[in-house]
């Protein structure tokens, strides 16, 4: 079944379409892409989802509950978790208490949120930078640690506001392995441009233009896609 | 050491030197002290909001004078035993800073501060339009037995220092309490990146709220002792003087640390009173170094301690 719907979501900014009227289905345990042109609106609509902004008008449902009037806060309570494409950490903090912050509003103990963070930050690589501010980390790996406080929250559904801009080669190889580990236990929707990140990790793609779904499919069937690569690819 | 184990023998000997001092210290300082301990438990309520939630309120005479009148009134007009009167101050207290909060907190940044300084002036007036109950400017002075807490007499210097010290460790130990607690580390996460806070699932408007609450309820806390410890309650308390104030002592001492508006209200009172002793230009000293202070030590006395030497400073 579904984990995540939206029923003609829809969010303009002064006259800007910038989502239209998006259908869309997430199935539970997928991992899928979000890509696009730039200022095809997939910030947008991933905001739209989490709540940071609120719709023009249509649905946001989340494991078959309408969650459109929820603030921010109540969703990331029910199970998703939102990592910023411009990195958001708490820079004068050190990096094991920013994802302590993520980890401990589902672990009751210090214990267990000590374990968290330790987990967290040796599966995305930060293993040895805990007492780090988090502000003097490199972009890099601040993206890092944006995923770090992902993860910690054991979300069902992590969105991931491209995460891979700014990685070094080996980090992007570490962030894809990191993705296919996850995908037994979380659904994911990525935005990503990089395309080799898409082929390898998604089950399947979106592409949105100008606010509106233009093609759904596999990997395969997307580069395959004439007015995908018409909008989009056929330039990369 | 742990910071743990660092931050109790830190805390622990601040308060047991200011136990030693009770002994000790001649007249002058013994009184100095125990208006510093109390005023330095205002500043550490404001401190909660702006030192730990990066919420800057110049309206905290309104809570420092809701106490101060909640219990004066209450003992002078209601006929209460002073304790009695700490708690209607208490109460008071925090129940303007829950209202307050409820309408501030719909603004932020230079609209918050704008609208405080209108709640507490709003205040201000009020204290005077109420001039038959309140006295206005000239306040009302407490006496006898309106002064005479469980038995001890709050007249008697000794005795009234070792109240203001009772007071100070349990907001001290309070407040530390809270800022290792988890509410604590949300509040800085929010002065830190509100909306990452937000996107982590904390209800960020709640923990301000809470935030407002304590901070309002520790300033009426401080008022309500002062007026009960000096035996006077005025208008001046909330005058935007007052307001000012504890700004001034938290950022000298170190916003957002424990020990900073202790250090800052201290520093502040021996500075004017020294420097008074040589020149009536003592507002000018007191000035200079101020700004020396802000250029040098911009993070405050405890900021400094926490950037040279201590990071783990609570």
């Amino acid at each position: 079944m579904s984990l995540l719907q939206t029923r003609a979501l829809t969010r303009h900014f002064s006259g800007l379409k910038a989502v239209e009227t998006v259908d869309f289905d997430l199935p539970e345990g997928e991992v899928r892409a979000l890509i696009g042109p730039n200022g095809a609106g997939k910030t947008t609509f991933v905001s739209l989802l989490c709540g940071r902004i609120p719709p023009t008008s249509g649905q946001v449902i989340f494991d078959g509950r309408d969650i459109s009037a929820l603030p921010a806060h109540r969703r990331i309570n029910l199970g998703m978790a939102y990592t910023f494409q411009i990195t958001s950490v708490f820079a004068n903090l050190p990096v094991a208490e920013n994802v302590a912050l993520a980890a401990r509003r589902r672990e009751a103990t210090s214990a267990g949120v000590a374990r968290a963070v330790a987990d967290a930050l040796e599966r995305v690589g930060l293993g040895d930078r805990g007492d780090q501010n988090a502000g003097d980390l490199s972009y890099g790996h601040q993206r890092l640690l944006e995923i770090a406080m992902g993860l910690a929250q054991a979300p069902r559904l992590l969105i991931l506001d491209e995460p891979t801009q700014g990685l070094a080669d080996a980090e992007i190889a570490a962030f894809k392995a990191l993705v296919r580990e996850l995908a037994s236990s979380t659904t994911i929707l990525l935005i990503e441009h990089n395309m080799s990140v898409v082929m390898e990790t998604a089950d399947r793609v979106s592409v949105l233009n100008f606010g509106q779904i233009l093609a759904e499919g596999t990997p395969a069937e997307i580069r395959a896609n004439p007015a995908v690569q018409a909008a989009y690819l056929g330039t990369a | 050491m742990s910071d743990g184990a660092r931050s109790l023998a830190l805390h622990g000997a601040l308060l047991a030197l200011l136990l030693a001092g009770a002994f000790v210290l001649p007249a002058y300082h013994h009184g100095v002290l125990a208006r510093v301990m109390v005023l330095s438990v205002y500043a550490a309520g404001y401190n909660i909001m702006f030192g730990y939630t990066g919420l800057l309120s110049l309206g905290h005479a309104l809570f420092f004078a809701a106490g101060m009148y909640g219990m004066g009134l209450a003992v002078q007009h209601g006929g209460v035993t002073p304790a009695l009167g700490l708690l209607a101050g208490l109460g008071c207290g925090l129940a303007v800073a829950f209202a307050l909060g409820l309408l501030a907190l719909r603004t932020a940044g230079v609209a918050f501060m704008i609208v405080t300084l209108m709640f507490a002036q709003a205040g201000y007036l009020t204290v005077l339009y109420f001039g038959p109950y309140t006295r206005g400017d000239e306040g009302f002075v407490l006496q006898g037995a309106q002064r005479v807490l469980f038995g001890f007499d709050l007249s008697d210097a000794g005795v009234r220092y070792i109240a203001a010290l009772i007071l100070f460790a349990a907001v001290l130990v309070g407040v530390l309490a809270l800022v290792r607690s988890r509410f604590g580390r949300v509040l800085v996460a929010i002065r830190e990146n509100e909306e990452r806070a937000r996107m982590l699932g904390y209800d960020t408007f709640a923990h301000k709220l809470g935030a407002v609450v304590i901070s309002g309820g520790i300033a009426a806390l401080a008022g309500a002792a002062y007026g009960l410890l000096f035996g006077y309650v005025g208008a001046t308390f909330a005058s935007v003087q007052y307001s000012i104030f504890p700004l001034l002592w938290v950022l000298l001492g170190g916003a957002g640390t424990v020990i900073g508006p202790f250090l800052g209200t201290l520093f502040m009172f021996y500075l004017i009173d020294l420097s008074s002793g040589y020149t009536s230009a003592y507002m000018l000293i007191a000035g200079v170094v101020l700004v020396a202070l802000t250029l040098f030590a911009p993070q405050g006395l405890a900021g400094e301690l926490r950037r040279r030497i201590w990071r783990g400073l609570p």
